[in-house]
């Protein structure tokens, strides 16, 4: 029997690494990873930075025990990790967000009328880029100093201080830090969906988690700028 | 009622399409919204113009061939209801509706509402299906399945392949319809020897297609007429990344089969 001749385009299959990496859902995992880190992260830093009620003793002394652990080599395997995970977070994003927008070449002339999306949601990709300009910048002001006024080494409540008094300092750091919250409230619901891990038991909290997640990070980060600000912490 | 019509018109998939104006007396508020582009159709073949053409088969909502987007809707703006089961009392007299193809690089418009969604059966042929034995139908309770099992894959066998998570999604990502079609599968004992062949195929096919990437907005399920559960989703998801952990087994030997 003469066969028919089907056109059919079909996606060549590739080793299982690069088809990992190259395809969506692996880069969206490779997000959903590195995103696990860098909220761990925010969470441990957070609790780090609230010392600051504590006093300059507690704070730089806290600082001190950072870099000094594992003889001053923990630090930097600690900061490499980071980096990484910032690095690939950004290209992964990068690469999906580009994906997404040649998908749909000719928009809608009436605008999509969104239902389920979120704020959060929807600014994912305005707010990533706003934190990795604040991650650059906080990295310049708080940790190598050349972005602040009166750095001084070693004396991190000092700098913390000195560099909140500026008001528009500290505004940008209130700004980025609601930018977080959003980013987290909807970052932690898409990690754990991600990662596969939905039961319709337990979908609630998931929710809960993010919500939670992302309210503590931000409000215990801004009150810091806020409390030098009213004089709180001088 | 009276309605104002945009409707997009477009000769076919070369030329460049635009919006059209209509405008429609005596429309019934009982009719579907499929009737009521009947009876625009009816009323421009009578004036001597191009109907305007629109995919449609069961029109039960049921085969899934019918789908435009209404005023930034897809399926329009009743909940789980395909654009044929959709009436005309949804709307009031005096609106306006734009009335606009399915958007998507993987749907190219065909003819004015009409998108080439091809692109899906070729996911389906990746990997969209199961190995069984030809001859009699097996007993069908022979082997037993959970009910929660089974009802989940029920769920995600509802789905009718109208496109409408592609078209409502921001990022026209067609993961709803990949990951129904890839859950129908995976929480069945039938589906389990293709399992994660199956999902590495569909999901590569799904890319090759040039759908876009989930951000987990969830619009698709919103615009879903059979509310297919982003649970689905996240089902694909840890079956993609158990089937990219596993090494692909290899023939160990050749001998011993007898
Ligand atoms: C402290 C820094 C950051 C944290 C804690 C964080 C956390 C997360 C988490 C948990 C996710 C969810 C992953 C998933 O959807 O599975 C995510 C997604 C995302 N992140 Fe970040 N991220 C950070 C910085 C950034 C930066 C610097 C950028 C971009 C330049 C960025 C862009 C994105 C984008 C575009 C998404 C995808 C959103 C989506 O899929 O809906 N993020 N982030
Ligand atoms: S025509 Fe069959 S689902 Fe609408």
């Amino acid at each position: 029997m003469a066969g028919i001749a089907i056109d059919v385009a079909v996606a060549a299959p590739r080793s299982r690494i690069a088809a990992f990496f190259g395809s969506t859902v692996g880069r969206k995992m490779v997000m959903a990873v590195t995103g696990v880190f860098l909220v761990l992260f925010v969470i441990g830093h957070m609790i780090g930075n609230l010392q600051v009620y504590l006093g300059p003793e507690s704070l730089n002394h806290y600082a001190e025990l950072l870099r000094e652990l594992g003889h001053g080599g923990l630090i930097w395997v600690f900061r490499g990790t980071m980096l990484g995970a910032v690095a690939l977070h950004v290209w992964a994003a990068t690469a999906l967000t580009l994906g997404s927008w040649a998908a749909r070449p000719t928009g809608y002339r009436r605008r999509q009328q969104y239902v389920e999306s979120t704020y959060a949601s929807r600014t994912m990709r305005w707010g990533g880029p706003l934190l990795l300009i604040f991650i650059i910048y906080h990295l310049l002001h708080l940790t190598t100093g050349q972005a602040h006024g009166s750095f001084v080494v070693g004396d991190v409540y000092h700098n913390v201080v000195a560099g909140f008094s500026v008001w528009w300092v500290s505004g940008f750091y209130i700004l980025a830090q609601l930018a977080l919250g959003l980013h987290l409230y909807h970052g932690v619901w898409s990690m754990l969906q991600t990662l596969g891990l939905s039961h319709a038991s337990y979908n609630r909290l998931r929710t809960v988690i993010a919500l939670l997640i992302a309210l503590v990070i931000a409000i215990g980060n801004i009150s810091i700028p806020v409390a030098v600000l009213a004089g709180f912490v001088s | 009622m009276k309605l104002t019509l945009h409707i997009w018109r477009q000769q076919n998939a070369k030329s460049k399409g635009r919006f059209v104006k209509y405008d429609l007396d005596d429309v019934s508020p009982d009719m579907s919204f499929l009737e009521m582009l009947d009876v625009l159709n009816e009323k421009l073949i009578a004036e001597g113009q191009e109907p305007v053409a629109f995919d449609h088969d069961c029109r039960e909502g049921i085969c899934g061939t019918c789908g435009v987007v209404v005023s930034g809707r897809a399926h329009g703006p009743r909940d789980r209801t395909t654009m044929c089961q959709l009436h005309m009392r949804e709307f009031k007299d005096g609106d306006t509706l734009w009335i606009e193809p399915w958007r998507a690089k993987a749907f190219p418009v065909l003819r004015d509402l009409i998108v080439d969604r091809s692109a899906l059966d070729r996911i389906i042929a990746a990997g969209g299906f199961i190995g069984a034995p030809t001859g009699s139908a097996p007993d069908a309770n022979a082997i037993p399945i959970p009910k929660e099992d089974a009802d989940l894959a029920m769920d995600a066998a509802a789905c009718i392949g109208c496109g409408a998570c592609v078209a409502a999604c921001p990022n026209a990502s067609a993961m709803l319809f990949t990951a129904a079609k890839v859950s129908q599968f995976a929480k069945l004992p039938q589906g389990q020897p293709e399992r994660y062949r199956r999902v590495k195929a569909m999901v590569r096919q799904m890319d090759f297609e040039g759908f876009g990437n989930c951000t987990n907005h969830g619009e698709c399920s919103a615009a879903c007429p059979k509310a297919i559960s982003l649970d689905h989703i996240a089902q694909l998801n840890r079956d993609y990344l158990r089937s990219s952990l596993r090494a692909d087994r290899r023939i160990v030997s050749e001998v011993g089969a007898g």
